[in-house]
């Protein structure tokens, strides 16, 4: 093994992952948990486990977890960072747990400036439940509870969760990428892993967004999942940083 | 300790930190505003944590997280409020997690009033949550006991892993009385909380030199799985009903009619026992101090010469369901009760209390 150029990072268990074939929550937990690792901060870590297809995800990242309530993974991860703040503290929420039910406690975690890391995974559906539609589902879009395509005259346009919280004063960081091609996962793994030594170095609030796909409710095949991400989804919700503290330094 | 002059509120904000309370999360309410305020001075000053949430529902999330990761947490409320708590104490009883809730009790429905009440019986032993759940509650009928019952939460609910609700009311939490803040509570001898989320590098590894990571969850997506985890819960429970049934019994030796009444209520009974014993007629009293589990064992101590039982509440009558439950069919049971914020006069209780022994006598 001596020209091993490449290994599973330790910041994930052994566990097979339970997503579907051509999800990209798998890709996501890889970054996390290799941002973690490269860190050197795994054994610090506590994760939070929002509700929805990744719920269980605490039987996929090797360190310390909660499982939180629908939407409240902010809230839990406020209360655990405010105790033991040495602690690197990570939600990991989809778009029906951060943009719907879980609206106020993202934008007031933001608020505070908890010093925390959130990684928001926007497929534009809620998927454990079977594929209803999100408050990020785009127009036109068709799923379980929008059969005709959401109309945004019954259900408003798609909500920009990052560029609300890019206007919270207190958030820090905030940046939208997309893991649908090898340049795209370079850059999304980047920005993981400067949300989260943005808590290591204690400026704040972190949020990442990550575009992604779920072929199994979007009733396509994994490669017209990204083909359609990338047509669609990118559209609407551009890539790049939205607020960036650094910068104002 | 010589006794200070403090408001009822004031007094179990310090009662929480002399019960070694790390961190504090609430959203203000009346009529309890005065812990957040007491606590948002005082816990700072130690190296403590307070957080203003943004709900009450953020707010026992945030007990929720801090609790996991091993902290001695609290927060407060007032009814509407622990009507949204209600979803965080089901996970904490789910994930095992320990912490406390003080609810000043305040009139209902909805919006209801900000005046005393007790129309909270329900909401807090039953549990607004879901699943099969049960959380001690702690009901003190004044300042001071407000105070001991504080200081003693946090080593109950450490040695349960499970949350512990004080029911108080407006009254208790407003009113102004001398206490001993230092008076000794007992306490537990308490394991490490080696289950706590505080990260692998925290926890000394075990026989295999491996340190295994902690999860707080309440989720098991299979059903044998979870009917084993509630039937281990279920133990925690009986535990707790076999040996936390707290009740005071006063003037029941020789007593035809026994009140039973909680908190404020009871307080006011005792005048009225005072009242009708001066007038001849022999009335004793069953203070609950815990609603759950609901003193039981108190009725086998009820005297031969007992006629009936007389439930005396600030609300309509929710209490009077587990007083029927104890009394199994033995007596006959009345009911007195005002509520809205209005506090029974004990003059009332007297009459009440007459016009239902007339009852039963004739």
């Amino acid at each position: 093994m001596d020209n091993q150029v490449f290994k599973k990072t330790i910041g994930l268990t052994e566990k097979e992952f339970s997503y579907c074939p051509g999800c990209t929550h798998g890709v996501i937990h890889r970054l996390v948990a290799e941002s973690l690792e490269e860190l050197g901060v795994i054994g610090k870590a506590v994760g939070v486990a929002s509700v929805g297809c990744s719920v269980i995800n605490y039987e996929f990242f090797d360190c310390d977890m909660q499982q939180a309530a629908h939407g409240r993974a902010p809230a839990v991860a406020t209360g655990i960072k405010r105790v033991n703040p040495d602690n690197i503290v990570f939600t990991y929420q989809g778009d029906g747990d951060l943009a719907a039910i879980g609206t106020a406690e993202a934008i007031h975690a933001a608020h505070r400036s908890e010093n925390i890391t959130v990684i928001f995974v926007n497929n534009a559906i809620f998927g454990m439940t079977g594929g209803q539609m999100a408050p990020t589902t785009l127009k036109g879009q068709k799923t379980t509870t929008s059969q005709a395509g959401r109309d945004p005259h019954l259900a408003g346009m798609p909500i920009r969760m990052s560029e609300i919280l890019g206007q919270v004063p207190g958030a820090h960081y905030v940046e939208r990428v997309s893991v649908h091609d090898p340049k795209h996962i370079i850059k999304a793994k980047r920005a993981i892993k400067k949300a989260f030594k943005n808590q290591v170095d204690g400026k704040g609030f972190s949020l990442v967004e990550i575009i992604s796909t779920c072929p199994v409710n979007w009733k396509m095949t994994p490669v017209d999942s990204i083909n359609w991400l990338k047509s669609n989804m990118i559209e609407y919700y551009p890539l790049g940083v939205i607020k960036d503290g650094d910068s104002n330094d | 300790m010589a006794k200070v002059l403090m408001k009822g509120n004031e007094a179990m904000a310090l009662a929480a930190i002399k019960g070694g309370v790390d961190a504090f999360f609430g959203y203000p309410i009346t009529p309890q505003n005065e812990i957040p305020e007491y606590l948002s001075r005082e816990l700072p000053k130690l190296g403590k944590v307070f957080v203003q949430a943004e709900s009450e529902v953020a707010a026992i999330n945030m007990v929720y997280g801090a609790g996991g990761a091993g902290a001695r947490v609290l927060t407060s409320s007032s009814s509407p409020g622990i009507a949204l708590k209600q979803e965080g104490i089901t996970y904490m009883v789910g994930s095992q997690i320990p912490g406390v809730i003080i609810n000043v009790m305040r009139g209902g429905p909805g919006l209801g009033g900000i005046q005393p009440s007790q129309a909270d019986y329900n909401q807090v032993t039953r549990g607004g949550g879901n699943g099969d759940y049960n959380t001690i509650v702690l009901a003190p009928e004044d300042v001071q006991e407000a105070v001991d019952l504080v200081k003693e939460s946090f080593d109950l609910a450490d040695y349960y892993r499970n949350p512990v609700m004080i029911a108080a009311d407006g009254l208790i939490g407003q009113m102004m009385a001398p206490v001993d803040l230092d008076r000794p509570v007992p306490k537990i001898d308490l394991p490490e909380k080696d289950w706590a989320t505080i990260g692998t590098e925290n926890r000394k590894p075990g026989k295999d030199g491996k340190v295994e990571c902690n999860t707080i969850v309440s989720l098991s997506l299979v059903d044998t799985v979870l009917e084993d985890m509630n039937i281990e819960l279920q133990k925690k429970f009986n535990h707790m009903k076999e040996n936390q049934q707290r009740y005071e019994l006063i003037k029941m030796e020789d007593a035809e009619l026994v009140i039973v009444a909680y908190g404020t209520s009871s307080r006011i009974c005792r005048s009225a026992i005072n009242d009708l014993r001066e007038e001849g007629i022999k009335v004793g009293m069953i203070r609950p101090i815990t609603l759950w589990p609901f003193p039981e064992k108190a009725f086998n101590e009820i005297p031969k010469t007992a006629k009936g039982l007389m439930t005396v509440e600030m609300s309509m009558g929710q209490m009077i369901d587990d007083v029927k439950i104890a009394n199994n069919g033995r007596l006959p049971v009345g009911f007195y009760g005002r509520c809205g914020g209005v506090i029974p006069e004990p003059e009332e209780i007297v009459k009440a209390c007459k016009e239902f022994l007339g009852g039963l006598n004739g």
